[in-house]
């Protein structure tokens, strides 16, 4: 199991490496200057190639590609991702200023899917065939083909405008505070990105423990005498939920990407409107360090997904 | 990425196998009945699919006739008449420069449709090739190849898309591209899984015995076998890149105004008077991507069920 780990583990490193080797390529293949980049335009004026070309020597433009790729995959391990054109601070420190609102975004998306998709899809697999199993097939159907941003949209306009219920934007009230505020503007994003993957996951549930069900220990209990109510929740249920982990895993890339968009539409503090910010400025340091940041979390959500998956199935075969 | 989940292999292996094998008996049972014409008449009996398939139809005349529909241009300015509410001029009003809400939303049907239908079709044909290689050469090209289609599966594609336009900038080919490089990868676990299946079939040996290049075979062997599910997938990808579009447009990344798509028309809707006052501007748009996927969805469904009924996905 060590060495599984291990080797793992070594695994994503390299993988993580290429893909950092990969957006810097593109990068350096993007149109456009970073030292323009940097400069104001109303500062730029006739006679400032000469500062130019000075600043890009300075910065090591004008070395080979090779030679920049060291540096700059030196300075991306020790954890200094350059600064940002628009506003100059340390991009490492604008990214994880704003981890936290995603983090609290994410998770509570997360417990809300949980919560509709265990007991949709419990109720959907053992009554196959209903109308319940219906519903939660239109469910599935319905959260993958309206964009979660459109929910989001009309969410605003009836909870914040029409009813007045809930905060439209932001993270918090300016000035006032406390944990309910921040609850009152956390609601709709995070029900909303919890609806976008409870689909997914609901077929989940419903596939797995109609597999289950199938099981002879299944009829074993139901031999025994054990209440129908009993067996599916304390036998079959406990069984068909032990790979949703890995499925979780999988799930949480995804879930930041409906994260990204819905930050946009609420106006959430978080890494997705960081980076949506970025891309509509040009700012690549920005770029690459968000692109960096998600493909870790894609490799550590992948990494802990096989483990997890190895941990709790004996059956297994650790290789 | 994965030694341990669940191989992503076997059932697919399984699946393909279990789709040549309906296919042979069926084919002996009925000599009369194609599999095509009962996969047709299969799909004729689902309601929804059928339902889905007529709107998508009536959203394409619509795309092709629409400088007949729209009466008004969708890229006139008119200054004088900004965010009017619907009337009989604007049937459903004008936008912040005064454009008429309508014939936006009918042109962006074409653009929608253009980049749904030909990044689906890329990816198809990008995740075919691909599939087929690792499939009939094996070894560690195969290796490589899934892997690195199981790393994309592993990365939320809109991340992906969001980057490449950022640094690429937006464009409608950079966006039909980016959509196909992250969606090829589902073709080519599918095209793999089946390859291998009618890899190792007595008439694949027969004509490997006789000759046939690498190329035939893909072209008359494998292709055909995995058509089926292919158009399914391909039609599936299609809701995903018309959704992709949309939400790369509503954040500024894809298609640019003054042109129309559905997605940019609902980046007006970033702010709350334009929520609150003009629902003309944002619902229409929002409406007509939710519809316009769902029936996409409805026809892959019904499509997926028609190919094979036993992998259906009501079990």
């Amino acid at each position: 199991m060590t060495a599984f780990v291990i080797r793992r583990i070594l695994v994503n490193i390299v993988v993580f490496i290429l893909i950092g080797i990969g957006v810097f390529l593109l990068v350096r293949a993007a149109p456009g200057d970073p030292v323009r980049m940097m400069i104001r335009p109303e500062d730029l004026q006739e006679g400032s190639e000469a500062f130019i070309q000075a600043r890009r020597e300075e910065l090591g433009l004008n070395d080979p590609v090779l030679v920049q790729y060291g540096r700059w995959f030196l300075d991306a391990i020790t954890g200094n991702l350059g600064d940002s054109f628009v506003n100059r601070q340390p991009v490492s420190g604008l990214l994880l200023e704003r981890l936290g609102p995603t983090v609290l975004l994410m998770s509570t998306a997360l417990a809300i899917s949980l919560l509709i998709a265990i007991p949709l899809g419990t109720v959907a697999a053992v009554r196959r065939n209903t109308s319940v199993d219906y519903a939660a097939a239109a469910l599935s159907l319905g959260v993958i083909s309206v964009p979660s941003f459109f929910l989001g949209i009309v969410a605003i306009y009836i909870f914040s405008l029409q009813l007045g219920w809930l905060p439209s934007s932001g993270m918090s009230t300016p000035g006032g505070g406390g944990g309910t505020d921040v609850l009152q503007h956390l609601i709709m994003p995070a029900a909303i990105l919890g609806l976008a993957s409870a689909g997914p996951l609901t077929r989940y549930v419903r596939g797995s423990l109609i597999d289950e069900l199938s099981a002879d220990y299944v009829r074993t209990a139901e031999a025994k005498g054990a209440a129908p109510g009993r067996v599916v929740t304390r036998h079959a249920l406990r069984n068909s939920l032990i790979p949703l982990i890995t499925i979780i895993m999988i799930n949480i890339p995804q879930m930041l990407a409906g994260a990204v968009v819905l930050e946009q539409v609420f106006a959430w503090p978080g890494m997705g409107q960081l980076a949506v910010r970025a891309v509509n400025a040009q700012d690549y340091p920005v770029i690459v360090g968000f692109a960096l940041y998600v493909a870790a979390l894609v490799l550590i959500c992948n990494l802990l997904a096989d483990l997890a998956y190895a941990a709790v199935d004996p059956r297994v075969k650790v290789t | 990425m994965s030694d341990l989940r669940p191989s992503l292999d076997t059932p697919e292996v399984a699946a393909a196998e279990e789709v040549v094998a309906t296919e042979t008996t069926a084919a002996v049972r009925s000599q009369r009945r194609s599999p095509l014409g009962m996969a047709a008449r299969r799909f004729r009996r689902n309601k929804i699919a059928v339902g889905g398939g007529v709107f998508l139809l009536l959203i394409l005349l619509l795309a092709v006739f629409a400088p007949l529909i729209a009466q008004q241009s969708p890229t006139a300015v008119d200054l004088g008449a900004i965010r009017r509410a619907p009337s009989g001029e604007h049937w459903l009003g004008t936008d912040a420069s005064g454009r008429d809400v309508f014939a936006r939303l009918v042109y962006a049907a074409r653009v929608s449709l253009l980049v749904g239908i030909f990044a689906a079709l890329l990816a198809v044909l990008l995740g075919t090739v691909v599939g087929a290689v690792a499939g009939l050469f094996g070894g560690w090209l195969d290796t490589v190849l899934m892997r690195t289609a199981d790393m994309m599966l592993s990365f939320p594609s809109i991340v992906i898309l969001i980057v490449l336009a950022g640094i690429l900038g937006p464009s409608i080919p950079i966006l039909i591209v980016s959509i196909a490089i992250t969606t090829w990868p589902t073709t080519a676990r599918l095209v793999r899984g089946v390859t291998l299946a009618v890899r190792e079939r007595e008439y694949l040996h027969a004509a490997r015995v006789a000759g046939a290049s690498r190329g035939w075979m893909l072209r008359k062997h494998i292709v055909p076998a995995a058509m089926g599910q292919i158009v399914v997938v391909g039609t599936i990808s299609v809701a995903g890149a018309i959704l992709a579009e949309a939400v790369l447009s509503f954040l500024g990344l894809g298609v640019q105004p003054p042109q129309a798509s559905w997605g940019n028309m609902l980046n007006d809707a970033q702010s709350l008077t334009v929520i609150q006052s003009m629902p003309w501007l944002w619902l229409p748009p929002g409406l007509a991507i939710a519809a316009t996927v769902l029936a996409v969805n409805f026809v892959g469904d019904g499509l997926r069920d028609a190919v094979d009924p036993r992998q259906s996905g009501r079990s």
